[in-house]
């Protein structure tokens, strides 16, 4: 499979996504600048976290119009596989590819810490290699994680199984005190109707190597890879 | 606008050009001759300090230093201050601290890898402190954080003097490849000098000088603060690397302290060339600005580049994509002269050298402090033992210098760049480089309190902490870079304290075979009368042997031996016990015997090396107690000892809570305690087996019958629940 990993000028995480893809999972890897118009030969996108543009405005306000979300929006509508992690998350729903909005975390600052997140819907191809209530630790990065959406759309998230993580604590039970930054009904990731778009508020590129401590995240890239399938090398 | 050049210096300045210096001159003179650029009180002391060693590669004198760490690659590091602006402006002060950091690194071509800080306040009661403190975390993670560079360690102390002048000093490590290593000498003449970067405005004009006074009225001096733009920090941290990599830059440097002036002259300096410069060609944020405040400016990210010439379209190409401005301003000269023009007018033109090599040195008076005996006189007579040592420990696990940082760290991003394999919290943060799969431990310290009772053994004292910190993680000290931050060097308790500090350091460094490489000198900590505590911060970087693993902070599991390597003698002078319990700061602080310290340094790490100990803390602030209570709480593991402790001749408080030196708690499992007591009885360590690991609590039975006893809840509810977290907010657990 060819990742595809857009940079914008504020990207971070885009050299740790990149050696997810490539030195440990071993898929050719291809880094697009921000201000490319196409997506020539990619099978998943991967827009990584960062500060795309400093986000002194709203996070992800000012990446949505760069050229290359014009393609990633293509792509996505042909049914293109794409994942925003972090900050890419907040583009995603910046551009209108996943309902919703972003607020200040709770407690007002920057969290940088380990989160349990309970895997709700296995049934995605971001999330054919867990089990539905796995409970997995994931580290979260973020100042606006506190993800909102209004209780119309929220009854058709639930409906149609598009809430794939929820913060949990270690046993893998919902609680506001589990929950880092707010967010609505726990919520961790979420995908768009079709499947195809998943937005993710934790980290799973930095929990996949295991020298760093855990690799709960790398199902989810191996669910990619396998496009649904059992390909599951890691448990 | 003021030119603190002293009469005398004037008179230097006018005997050097052969005449009067125009304003603008005048203006030069006063920011490159200012104590923060020529370090002109300092370098008498720091010629004295060891800089050599078999793995440096860069020592002091270019932006960072730089040491081998193998496979063809350096690590690039220094620490630097920005106590001033932070008191000034707190968010802005910090963040800014951040970003000239980080720009002092990626100029030598290394790409930054970790960040680390090292913060002094003073009591979290008084509001003001409050405010400075969570807005210096706040622009640290502001900046650190949207660069993406891991903020993966740091420490940080409060005490009164601190009060009215906070102290912020960052380090940032970078790696490149060996034969890669960028340097900020300009050279071939008619070579063309570029301006990349943020547009020059009016902020920070006079930062240096302001940085080399006392501080009177902090709110009249905010103009002199920087204003930070992390998101153009970045584009110009990749920018610089993408364009180095086309070959076609020949040095570069960062504008800091004293902007423009400073880059150019030093520059030149160093390639021992003339520059010129047309000032009405820098790009501006504003109209109207004089050409003194385009090269007094300190406005953030920019950078002076020198260029082959017939390179500038590869260059302006790189700046173009990451949509920065990048202009030629002048050209590099064979007069040995900075040349600024306006236009075809020149505006001021003096000899390099006059700015920099020829800058004052200044040999100024040293005398103790006139109540240096008074605060060294200790009767431990008149300290009551505890009433019970189990509150005792508490109450130091919830005190302001030992509690729990998470608060702090949580708000920095430790993981990006996904090579932290120890992030803040571990006795040394340690991160993995993926180009060689080696392993570089990091940590930065500094006690203050020993180093006000006696300047010696705390600078030596620093040095020798900071390497115990690495060995605790199970790697091997090899270089640092030190940030001294003292008073008003214009006092001769300051030069005396200062002074013996380096004499300190230099002997541990030499002692301990680990050299200097890099550094900052921050003087003129003192607002209304009052300084600060004479306090070096060591930044230390160590390195795990080939095929080795670091040894993460922590009781591993039940059952296994828990063993205190060195002596402990009676020594509570200037302890964390005696400032929490007794509410004093004095006596003689704890010897440090430098061949002991190497010996017991040498056979702890070879014991890691050797695969026996399991966890590795060093005894530091607090205590043997702290110490034990530290291994026992660390998440994830968290696992309680049964212990006794047998003090001989020593008071029990003493042994427990006394900071005698050269220190280690070791756990090893019971099959190799054998060979580990043979191998310190061969190195002449002495050591004492306290006990076992397990069970929920720390349990200590103690000489005289008493008992100390803690369950690992209580422990961790003192240790987070200190003062540090603010009112109303907690964690959770």
């Amino acid at each position: 499979m060819r990742f595809g990993i857009v940079v914008f000028p504020g990207s971070n995480c885009d050299r740790d996504c990149h050696d997810v893809t490539t030195r440990l999972l071993g898929q050719p890897t291809t880094l697009i600048w921000h201000r490319e118009t196409a997506l020539p030969g990619v099978d998943a996108v991967i827009l990584p976290g960062g500060f795309s543009y400093g986000d002194y405005l709203r996070a992800g306000a000012i990446a949505r119009f760069s050229p290359v979300m014009k393609a990633v929006a293509g792509f996505a509508e042909r049914g293109g596989l794409v994942i925003g992690i972090c900050n890419g998350f907040q583009i995603l729903v910046e551009a209108g590819l996943l309902p919703g909005a972003f607020r200040r975390n709770r407690g007002l600052t920057f969290i940088c810490a380990p989160t349990s997140v309970r895997v709700e819907n296995s049934d995605t191809p971001f999330t054919a290699c867990y089990a539905v209530g796995q409970v997995l630790s994931l580290p979260i990065a973020h100042a606006e994680g506190n993800y909102y959406v209004d209780e119309v759309d929220l009854v058709q998230l639930r409906a149609q199984r598009q809430i794939l993580f929820r913060y949990c604590d270690a046993s893998g039970a919902l609680d506001v005190a589990a929950n880092p930054n707010g967010a609505v009904d726990h919520i961790a990731g979420i995908c768009n109707v079709t499947r195809n778009v998943l937005g993710i508020m934790p980290h799973p590129e930095r929990a996949s190597d295991p020298l760093l401590g855990g690799i709960d995240g790398i199902p989810l890239f191996q669910s990619l890879i396998g496009n649904g399938s059992s390909l599951c090398l890691i448990p | 606008m003021s030119h603190p050049l002293s009469d005398d210096e004037l008179k230097a300045v006018e005997t050097l050009l052969g005449r009067a210096p125009n304003d603008l001159e005048r203006a030069l003179f006063s920011a490159m001759w200012s104590e923060h650029c020529s370090y002109k009180s300092a370098k008498a002391f720091l010629r004295r300090l060891p800089t050599e060693g078999a793995s440096v590669v860069q020592g002091p004198g270019e932006n960072a230093g730089a040491v081998d760490i193998g496979g063809g690659w350096v690590a690039v590091f220094k620490i630097e201050s920005h106590n001033h602006p932070s008191y000034i402006a707190p968010y802005q002060g910090a963040a800014t601290g951040v970003g000239g950091i980080l720009r002092d690194i990626f100029t030598m071509g290394a790409r930054p890898v970790a960040l680390l800080n090292s913060l002094r306040f003073g009591p979290l009661s008084s509001p003001k402190n409050r405010y400075l403190f969570e807005q210096v975390v706040s622009g640290i993670a502001g900046y650190g954080n949207c660069i993406g560079v891991p903020t993966v360690g740091g420490e940080i102390y409060f005490n009164e003097s601190y009060t009215h002048n906070p102290l912020v000093n960052v380090f940032c490590l970078g790696i490149a490849k060996r034969s890669e290593i960028a340097r900020a000498a300009a050279c071939g003449v008619g070579n063309p000098v570029i301006y990349v970067g943020s547009e020059t405005g009016r902020d920070g004009i006079h930062g240096a000088t302001m940085a080399s006074a006392a501080l009177g009225q902090a709110e009249e001096k905010r103009h002199t603060v920087q204003v930070g733009d992390p998101f153009c920090g970045k584009r110009l941290l990749e920018a610089c690397l993408e364009a180095l990599e086309t070959g076609q830059i020949v040095g570069l440097q960062d504008m800091g302290a004293a902007g423009l002036i400073s880059a150019s002259s030093e520059m030149a300096h160093r390639g021992k060339v003339g520059i010129e410069i047309d000032v009405a060609r820098v790009p501006r944020r504003e109209a109207g600005m004089a050409p003194e405040e385009v090269f007094l400016s300190e406005s953030q990210e920019r950078m002076l580049l020198v260029a082959r010439t017939g390179g500038e379209a590869d260059i302006q190409a790189v700046f173009k994509k990451w949509g920065l401005a990048c202009v030629v301003i002048g050209r590099v000269t064979d007069t040995g002269a900075l040349t600024i023009l306006e236009g075809n007018q020149t505006v001021a033109s003096v000899p390099v050298s006059a700015l920099t090599s020829d800058a004052p040195v200044y040999e100024r008076p040293a005398a103790p402090p006139r109540y240096h005996d008074l605060i060294q006189s200790l009767s431990l007579d008149t300290i009551p033992p505890p009433k019970s040592y189990s509150d005792t420990l508490r109450t130091l696990l919830a005190s302001p210098n030992l509690s729990s940082r998470a608060w702090v760290y949580r708000q920095y991003d430790h993981m990006v760049g996904t090579n932290t394999v120890l992030g803040p919290g571990a006795g040394a943060a340690v991160i993995r480089i993926k180009e060689t799969g080696r392993y570089l431990a990091m940590t930065v310290d500094g006690n203050s309190v020993y180093c006000l009772l006696n300047p010696y053994y705390g600078g030596a004292i620093a040095v020798a902490e900071a390497a115990r910190n690495l060995i605790s993680v199970g790697a091997r000290p090899i270089a640092l870079s030190d940030g001294l931050n003292f008073g008003n060097p214009e006092r001769p308790e300051v030069i005396w304290q200062f002074g013996l500090c380096l004499e300190g350091m230099g002997e541990a460094c030499r002692k301990l075979e680990v050299p200097i490489v890099s550094g900052n000198v921050s003087f003129y900590n003192e607002t209304r009368e009052m300084g600060i505590y004479p306090t070096p911060i060591v930044a230390m970087v160590g390195l795990v042997d080939e095929g080795g693993a670091p040894i993460a902070p922590g009781f591993k599991s039940a059952g296994e031996r828990v063993v205190l390597v060195g002596q402990t003698l009676e020594e509570l002078g200037g302890s964390e016990y005696l400032k929490v319990i007794h509410a004093q700061e004095r006596g003689f602080p704890p010897i440090l015997h430098f061949e002991k310290e190497a010996t017991v340094q040498a056979a702890v790490l070879s014991a890691a090396r050797a695969g026996w100990l399991t966890c590795i803390q060093d005894c530091a602030e607090g205590g043997l107690a702290v110490a034990l209570a530290e291994c026992a709480i660390h998440a994830p593991f968290s696992i309680g000892a049964r212990l006794h402790v047998d003090p001989g001749n020593v008071r029990l408080d003493a042994y427990l809570f006394g900071e005698s030196q050269s220190r280690f708690v070791v756990t090893v499992p019971l099959e190799h305690e054998a060979a580990l007591a043979a191998h310190l009885r061969a190195a002449g360590v002495p050591y004492t087996l306290l006990g076992e690991t397990g069970g929920d609590a720390l349990s200590i039975t103690l000489g005289d019958g008493a008992c100390l006893d803690l369950s690992l809840d209580e422990m961790r509810r003192a240790h987070a629940h200190g003062p540090l977290l603010p009112h109303g907010l907690l964690l959770p657990t």
